[in-house]
C-alpha cells in the first residue's frame, strides 16, 4: 500500500510537468535531427538519438534512449528496418501511442526516396539484408531534398500554429540546397569512374550521385565482419580490377581498412557518414563539403 | 517487440519502382513475425552426485544440462500487433523431458500498444519484471546457465499467469515503476488454486547515461507469494506449505567506446537477492511425510563481467554466491530437511566463458565453471559448449 501511495505521488507531480511549447522531436538518426532543427528552429526541441561514431544498424535500447522516446511528440527516422534491431524495444518499453507507425507522430524518411539495392531474395545467408532496400540514404544531396519537403509538411500537420514557418524554411532551405548541390557536383566531377572498396555498403547513394564505382565491400555480407580469407579475396580482386580509394566511416573497424591500405597501397577515406561523423559537419551543408573534400583529397593523394 | 508495418501498397505507389517487389509478397505481409531459437549443448561434469544445494529446496526444473550432447529448449516465438491498441507474444517451448519431447507454452501474453500518460498493461504468462535477468529469454543470457541465486530461490526464472503495470515517467531521467498480480504457480510460490491471487511482485527501475561512453540501470523489487504444498524434487518430492518473500537489487553497467558497440564494448552486471520463508516443509509428502516447522533466510547474488575485445568474439567472468540461516524444527537425517537445515556451507560457484557470434543471428560458447553449489570441498569442474542459432525474425533486445 506504501509502495502504492508513492507511486501515485510520483505520478501526480511528474503528470503536473508543463508541457514545453516547443514540439518535442526524436530524431533516429543525426542527418534527420540536423534537418529538423533547420526546417524548425525555435519551434521544435530536437533529440537526436545516435551519433555519427554509432553503427546505427546496433544501438542499445538504452534507458536513457527510452526516456527521450517516451516524451517524444514526433519520431523522425530512416526507417526501411535500418532500426529494426533497436526502435521496437524502445517502443515496447517507451508506452508512447503518439508515435507508433502508422499515427501522425511517426515519419519514416526512406517512404519518400527511390530505394536502391532491394533485394531480389531475401536470405540470411545474404547477411543482414534489408528487405527494402540499402537504408543508407542520406548519403545522397538529393534525397535530403526530397525528404524535408514531406518532413516540413508533418512538422506543419502537428504544430498548425507554425505551418508559415515550417513551409517558409522548407522553401528557403530548399533553394540553397538546390544551388549547394550544383555546386558539390561541379567541383566532384574528378570522381566520375573512379573505383573504391567501401568497409560497408554503406554509399551506394553516394556513388550512384557522383558516378563512382564500387568494387567490393570489406564486409563478406552486410553486418557480418570481414574474416582474413574475405580480406584477401578482396585483395585478389583489386590485382585484376585496380581501385583509387577504401571508404570507410569513423565508427566502423579501422583494422580491416589499415590492413588492405598497407598490402594495396590504396588511398584510405574516412567519411563522415552522418552529420557529426568528422569535426565541423554538425550541419547538413557542412557534410557534403567534407564528404566531397575529402573523397577529392583521397584521390589526390592515390597513386597512380 | 513489434515490427514495423509498412503499408505495402502505399509504399509501392510513393516510392514507385520497387512496385512489383513489394506487391508481390502483399497476400502474406500480414503474417506474424517468427523466430525459432535452436539452443543446444555438450556438457562435461567431473562430479557425479546429484545436484542439489544446502540451505534451500531447489524448485523443478533447475537440474543441471544433461552430459554429453543435448538439444536444450527449441523455442518458437509468434509476435504480432492484433490491432491498433493490442500486440500480441507467444512462445512456444519444446524441450526434453526423460527422454519425451515436450511442448510447454513458455510465454502467451497480450499488451497494450495505446494507454495514455505512459502506462503500459500486459496480462496472459509472461516472464516477470523483477530482477534484471529475469525477463530475458535463456538464449540472450550471458552464460550458458542461469546464476545460482535465480536457481536456488526463483527455479531459473520467475513466470506465471497474471497481469502487469507499468508506468514510465515523463522524465529524462529513466523511471519505471510497475507491479504484477499472479496467479502464484511459478516458483517460489504454489498457490494450487487455494487463492485468486497467490503471488504479487512490485518493482522500481531507473537508469541513464553517463557520457556518451556509459550507460546504466538499477532495479529494486519485491516478490510475495503463497505455497500451499508447492511440490519440487526429481524422484522424492518435497512439498512446502507458507509464505515466501523475495527482495532484490540489481544494477547493469555497459560501457562502450562512444556509445559504439561495434568493436568493444563491455557489460558488468550484478544482482542481489534476499529470500524470506516461513511455514512448513515435508519431506516426501507421498510417502514418509516427514514434516518440519521452518523459518529461513536465504542470500544469493552475483556478480559477472562480460567484454568483447574485437568483433565476434567476447569473453565473460561470473562468481556466483548463497548464503542461508534456517531454522528446521525436524532435520530428519537423510531427507530434504536435512538439506535444508544445512545453512553452513556457502555455496559458491566461478564461471567463465567465451563466445563467438559469427552474426546477430548466431552464436556459439565455450563455458567453464568451478561449482561447489553442492558445498563442501568438493567441486565440480564443468565444462559447457553450446550453440544458439536464432532462425527468422530479427531480434529486438531489451537493454
Amino acid at each position: 500500500m506504501k509502495l502504492l501511495r508513492t507511486f501515485g505521488l510520483a505520478f501526480g507531480l511528474l503528470a503536473a510537468q508543463p508541457a514545453s511549447a516547443a514540439l518535442k522531436v526524436f530524431a533516429c538518426e543525426p542527418e534527420w535531427g540536423a534537418l529538423v532543427q533547420a526546417l524548425g528552429g525555435s519551434n521544435v526541441e530536437v533529440y537526436t538519438a545516435t551519433t555519427a561514431l554509432q553503427d546505427v544498424h546496433r544501438i542499445q535500447a538504452r534507458p536513457s534512449l527510452i526516456a527521450k522516446y517516451r516524451q517524444a511528440e514526433l519520431l523522425v527516422c530512416t526507417g526501411a528496418e535500418l532500426e529494426i534491431g533497436w526502435l521496437p524495444a524502445l517502443a515496447e518499453k517507451g508506452n508512447n501511442p503518439r508515435v507508433m507507425p502508422g499515427k501522425p507522430g511517426w515519419f519514416e524518411a526512406s517512404r519518400h526516396v527511390t530505394m536502391l539495392e532491394i533485394p531480389a531474395k531475401l536470405d540470411r545467408a545474404e547477411g543482414d539484408v534489408h528487405p527494402y532496400g540499402n537504408p543508407h540514404i542520406q548519403t545522397a544531396p538529393a534525397n535530403i531534398a526530397r525528404v524535408a519537403k514531406p518532413l516540413a509538411e508533418k512538422l506543419a500537420e502537428l504544430d498548425a500554429a507554425h505551418a508559415a514557418d515550417y513551409r517558409a524554411a522548407q522553401a528557403q532551405f530548399d533553394t540553397r540546397w538546390q544551388a549547394a548541390m550544383a555546386k558539390w557536383s561541379d567541383k566532384a566531377r574528378p570522381l566520375q569512374g573512379v573505383a573504391v572498396v567501401s568497409a560497408h555498403r554503406s554509399w551506394v547513394y553516394l556513388y550512384q550521385w557522383l558516378g563512382i564505382r564500387e568494387l567490393a565491400a570489406l564486409e563478406p555480407k552486410p553486418g557480418i565482419p570481414p574474416s582474413g580469407a574475405q580480406l584477401e579475396s578482396v585483395l585478389a580482386t583489386l590485382k585484376a580490377q585496380p581501385a583509387k580509394l577504401v571508404v570507410y566511416a569513423a565508427y566502423q573497424d579501422r583494422r580491416p581498412v589499415d590492413w588492405l591500405v598497407q598490402r594495396s597501397g590504396l588511398a584510405a577515406v574516412e567519411l563522415p557518414f552522418s552529420p557529426g561523423g568528422a569535426p565541423g559537419t554538425d550541419d547538413l551543408f557542412a557534410f557534403f563539403d567534407v564528404t566531397i573534400d575529402r573523397l577529392l583529397r583521397g584521390l589526390a593523394g592515390s597513386k597512380p | 517487440m513489434f515490427r514495423i508495418p509498412r503499408a505495402a501498397i502505399g509504399a509501392c505507389i510513393a516510392i514507385g519502382a520497387p512496385c512489383a517487389a513489394i506487391a508481390a509478397d502483399a497476400g502474406n505481409a500480414f503474417n506474424p513475425k517468427i523466430s525459432l531459437i535452436l539452443d543446444g549443448q555438450y556438457a562435461h561434469y567431473s562430479s557425479e552426485a546429484e545436484a542439489e544445494v544446502p540451505g534451500v529446496v531447489l524448485g523443478p526444473e533447475t537440474e543441471f544440462a544433461p552430459k554429453g550432447f543435448s538439444v536444450g529448449e527449441t523455442e518458437l516465438a509468434i509476435e504480432s500487433n492484433i490491432d491498433d491498441q493490442f500486440h500480441g507474444w507467444a512462445t512456444v517451448a519444446l524441450e526434453n523431458e526423460d527422454g519425451d519431447t515436450v511442448v510447454a507454452l513458455e510465454e502467451a501474453y497480450i499488451n497494450t500498444l495505446a494507454l495514455p500518460h505512459g502506462l503500459a498493461l500486459k496480462f496472459g504468462r509472461f516472464f516477470s519484471d523483477v530482477g534484471y535477468q529475469n525477463h530475458q529469454h535463456a538464449h540472450a543470457w550471458e552464460f550458458a546457465d542461469a546464476p545460482l541465486a535465480y536457481r536456488a530461490l526463483l527455479g531459473n526464472q520467475l513466470k506465471d499467469d497474471g497481469l502487469q503495470l507499468r508506468w514510465l515517467a515523463p522524465t529524462d531521467l529513466y523511471l519505471e515503476l510497475g507491479g504484477e498480480l499472479l496467479r502464484g504457480d511459478g516458483f517460489p510460490a504454489g498457490n494450487d488454486g487455494e487463492d485468486d491471487i497467490g503471488a504479487s511482485t512490485a518493482f522500481a527501475h531507473v537508469g541513464g547515461d553517463l557520457g556518451a561512453s556509459n550507460s546504466w540501470r538499477l532495479g529494486l523489487w519485491h516478490f510475495d507469494g503463497k505455497a500451499s504444498d508447492r511440490r519440487s524434487g526429481e524422484d522424492i518430492e518435497t512439498g512446502f506449505s507458507g509464505k515466501s518473500r523475495i527482495s532484490g537489487l540489481d544494477l547493469v553497467w555497459k560501457w562502450a567506446p562512444n556509445g559504439n558497440a561495434n568493436v568493444r564494448n563491455l557489460v558488468l552486471q550484478a544482482e542481489l537477492m534476499r529470500r524470506s520463508e516461513d511455514g512448513t516443509v515435508v519431506s516426501d509428502p507421498d510417502g514418509a511425510a516427514d514434516s518440519s516447522a521452518y523459518n529461513g533466510d536465504q542470500l544469493g547474488w552475483y556478480a559477472q563481467a562480460v567484454y568483447q575485445f574485437m568483433p565476434r568474439w567476447r569473453v565473460g567472468l561470473r562468481y556466483d554466491r548463497l548464503s542461508a540461516s534456517n531454522e528446521v524444527a525436524n532435520p530428519v537425517a537423510g531427507t530434504s530437511l536435512e538439506l535444508l537445515a544445512n545453512d553452513g556451507e556457502d555455496p559458491q560457484r566461478v564461471s567463465a566463458m567465451v563466445d563467438f557470434s559469427n552474426s546477430e543471428f548466431s552464436r556459439l560458447r565455450l563455458q567453464f565453471n568451478r561449482d561447489e553449489s553442492r558445498g563442501g570441498d568438493a567441486a565440480d569442474n564443468q565444462v559447457i559448449l553450446q550453440y544458439i542459432y536464432s532462425v527468422g525474425a530479427h531480434p529486438a533486445h531489451q537493454f
